[in-house]
């Protein structure tokens, strides 16, 4: 008896399967996801998750999170981040203390893993959704997350 | 309006006007080939823009809409490129045979076209053995697709060529039963007459419940006979490249993928002629035109061709013994046993006649 309930239950299932794709096919028009990229340029936005490449934020003041941990160094699986530091002292406390000279990040070696945003403590660095990441010289993708001049925010090593 | 579309008739009528009659025939014929050759050459290039344009539909993409006005020229061009790409081949290839595989198939796909019946008049070739000379035709592809397999000299292509035989074979049998089903409604092989027939209603509504359980499995069937997913175990590209044409390219490769989109369109036209009265218009509304018929059956094939391409999107591959066990163990004897109700509806005169 099983023979005809398994021809029931398989065209049955194959007509849920149709009816399914059916829909898909007749609202297809409006939702249609493809992006039409060169074309679009002007008004493609990223989506929030995608990994373009990783960036340093900076506030108006020109001040960032990072503290010279170099946890994103350590965590980093194939040598993408190589930060240059040094001691100075904090005006606040008059302590010594380390900061970043060069946050150095190399695109072009980067596999977009994410382990250095896990790792930072201070959420110093995040993902940027540009993706027109291409160069005629290899040298310009070695970046400088820092920008010149900018310091660490008060407070937040705390 | 009257449109003359008995082609071989009108060609050849012109054509006795100013040589004598052998010869006339004979070039009438090649005429005829020709116009065929060149409607179905585009037709097919069409077949494959609306393939992929229907299954960018299903899955929420928009498809080909570069080359030309919404993506018109797509195929064309790409027909192009492919002419002028290089034929390569392998070394230890068995050349002759190598060479002929894409022949065997393109051909047998190009002659079943002979017998359609589009309208009336438009039939190429009225064969008295129509049904039987269709399924006999569509049975000599599968000897290019093994040639093809065999002679390239590459275990997948061969892997490919020796499930698509194992196929073939199989499901040849539930096409040519289910059609004999239907052949018991009509009591003739002929086209023609099997249209004739269908003026009392398509055969569809004629047979009822038997012709309905037909026409479902002819369409599985034919769907496993064009080799097309979810039956595509022959170019299987996760595990055999692209089967047994892995080692073509250029224009012999063309001719294999424009036989399985000819293929699909026989396979539908056969369908459409079987089932769905032909260039019969529902309820003849459309009887005083003849030439409308084109239409009708045009739009009834593209309708089931539409029905394929649905299946191809929608439904999971089959590995090899699920195939063959839906062969075998199912398609096979509900054949069988419908065939026996079919005969007794048309034996007790249960059959729906308007
Ligand atoms: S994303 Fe991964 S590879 Fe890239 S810099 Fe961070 S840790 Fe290194
Ligand atoms: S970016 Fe974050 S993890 Fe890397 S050195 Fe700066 S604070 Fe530490």
């Amino acid at each position: 008896m099983s023979y005809i309930s398994d021809i029931y239950t398989g065209i049955k299932t194959l007509l849920t399967g149709m009816s399914v794709t059916g829909k898909y096919f007749l609202t297809s028009r409006k939702g249609a996801i493809t992006q039409q990229y060169p074309d679009n340029r002007s008004t493609l936005k990223m989506f929030e998750r995608f990994r373009g490449e990783v960036v340093m934020p900076h506030d108006e003041n020109n001040e960032h999170q990072c503290t010279g941990c170099q946890k994103c160094e350590l965590a980093c699986p194939n040598g993408s981040i190589e930060i240059i530091w040094d001691r100075g002292i904090d005006e606040a406390t008059g302590k010594k203390k380390k900061f970043i000279d060069k946050h150095i990040y190399h695109l072009g070696l980067c596999t977009m893993c994410g382990l250095c945003i896990e790792a930072c403590p201070t959420d110093a660095i995040v993902w940027a959704q540009n993706f027109e990441n291409s160069t005629y010289d290899r040298t310009q993708l070695t970046k400088v997350l820092n920008r010149p001049g900018s310091k660490v925010k008060a407070g937040v090593e705390d | 309006m009257n449109i003359s579309l008995n082609i071989t008739e009108t060609i050849q009528e012109w054509l006795i006007g100013f040589m004598p009659e052998g010869v006339a025939s004979i070039l009438g014929m090649s005429i005829v080939a020709l116009i065929y050759l060149a409607i179905f050459a585009v037709a097919g290039l069409y077949l494959v823009l609306l393939e992929r344009k229907v299954a960018a539909w299903f899955q929420l993409r928009i498809g080909p809409n570069r080359v030309g006005y919404w993506g018109l020229f797509q195929t064309m061009a790409d027909a192009l490129k492919l002419v002028s790409k290089e034929l390569t081949g392998t070394v230890k290839a068995d050349k002759f045979l190598y060479n002929l595989a894409p022949y065997f198939v393109i051909i047998s796909s190009l002659m079943a076209l002979a017998v359609f019946p589009f309208t009336k008049e438009f039939q190429a070739f009225d064969i008295n053995i129509g049904i039987f000379f269709l399924i006999a035709i569509s049975s000599v592809g599968v000897i290019g697709i093994l040639l093809a397999g065999w002679s390239s000299n590459n275990k997948f292509a061969l892997i490919g060529a020796m499930r698509s035989g194992v196929q073939t074979i199989s499901y040849e049998l539930s096409i040519g039963l289910s059609l004999l089903t239907m052949v018991l409604l009509t009591g003739s092989l002929q086209l023609s007459e099997i249209v004739e027939t269908q003026k009392e209603g398509w055969l569809i509504l004629q047979g009822h419940v038997p012709a309905v359980i037909a026409f479902m499995i002819y369409m599985i069937a034919g769907t496993a006979e064009t080799n097309r997913a979810p039956f595509d175990m022959v170019e299987a590209e996760s595990e055999l490249g692209a089967g047994f044409h892995t080692e073509y390219s250029g224009m012999k490769f063309a001719y294999f993928f424009l036989a399985e989109f000819i293929n699909m369109f026989i396979i539908a036209a056969i369908a459409t002629t079987v089932f769905f009265g032909a260039w019969l218009s529902p309820f003849g509304i459309t009887e005083s035109i003849p030439w409308l018929g084109v239409f009708w059956f045009l739009g009834k094939t593209l309708m089931l061709v539409f029905l394929m391409m649905w299946f191809r999107w929608t439904f999971p591959r089959l590995r090899v013994d699920q195939l063959l066990t839906l062969e075998w163990k199912y398609l096979l004897p509900i054949n069988l046993v419908n065939i026996v109700i079919m005969a007794i509806i048309v034996w007790l005169n249960l059959t729906i006649k308007f």
